[in-house]
């Protein structure tokens, strides 16, 4: 899994380039938790992706996690342009609705 | 056409792409849609994760995938010799994990009978699980 990112204005992109399972979950997470640990001045997070070949159960507990915690920061969370088998587990998860597609 | 493949691997995370890559090329010939293919990746991906998180929790055990083709029909059995589950209804329910403070989310057997035909556990304590999951491929077309 890599992560790439970008800061536009106030709105953080995040890419996921790879597969989110119970192998590559526990790194991600600290990658992502290591970019937001300092948000100054952004208003929103943007998870992209469209590279995220593949994810389980075990990624909609990772995204419930860096939900809640840009949350309790005021800081709102998108995603975008998910593949199709990941927008599957977005819509059953019901991660779609904390984190809506933009 | 009748088919079928015996997998054993060790129960370290590092095997789950191995594991639901090869159930995808086994059931190839079979020409599912790239929805079907992804539906048993994840389902296959699910099973495997409880094996290695919750069955072998203290140590590395081993897992056993056999699959079968039959038709076109599949059927999967994913089993572990591992700690078995304590209260499967409760396991059965969305949401529900007994580990929620690794942020868990507890959807691994929803997503796995959202996404195939038919899903059944058997578990015994101190004995292991076996998950039997079974679908068919196009069975709308061709």
């Amino acid at each position: 899994m890599k992560i790439k990112y970008y800061l536009d204005k106030s709105t953080l992109f995040i890419y996921f380039i790879g597969e989110l399972d119970e192998c590559t979950a526990s790194k991600t997470r600290d990658v992502i938790d290591g970019l937001i640990k300092d948000l100054n001045g952004i208003k929103k997070v943007v998870f992209n992706l469209s590279e995220l070949s593949f994810m389980d159960s075990t990624g909609i507990g990772m995204f419930i996690g860096r939900y809640k915690k840009l949350k309790s920061l005021g800081v709102s969370v998108f995603t975008q342009n998910p593949t199709q088998s990941v927008e599957k587990i977005l819509q059953i998860s019901g991660l779609y609705k904390i984190m809506p597609a933009i | 056409m009748k088919n079928k493949v015996k997998l054993y691997f060790s129960s370290v995370s590092e095997n789950e792409a191995f594991a639901r890559n090869t159930i995808a090329s086994f059931i190839l010939p079979l020409n599912p849609t790239l929805s079907e293919l992804s539906d048993v990746k994840t389902a296959v991906s699910e099973a495997v994760t409880n094996a290695i998180v919750h069955g072998y929790p203290d140590a590395v055990g081993e897992i056993e995938i056999l699959a079968e083709i039959d038709g076109q029909d599949i059927h999967i059995e994913i089993s572990d010799d591992g700690v078995g589950i304590d209260d499967l209804q409760k396991a059965l329910e969305p949401f529900y994990s007994t580990k929620l403070e690794n942020e868990r989310s507890g959807m691994g057997f929803t997503i796995m009978k959202t996404f195939m035909d038919s899903v059944s556990v058997n578990s015994q304590k101190n004995a292991g699980t076996k998950v039997i999951m079974s679908k068919k491929i196009n069975s709308s077309a061709r």
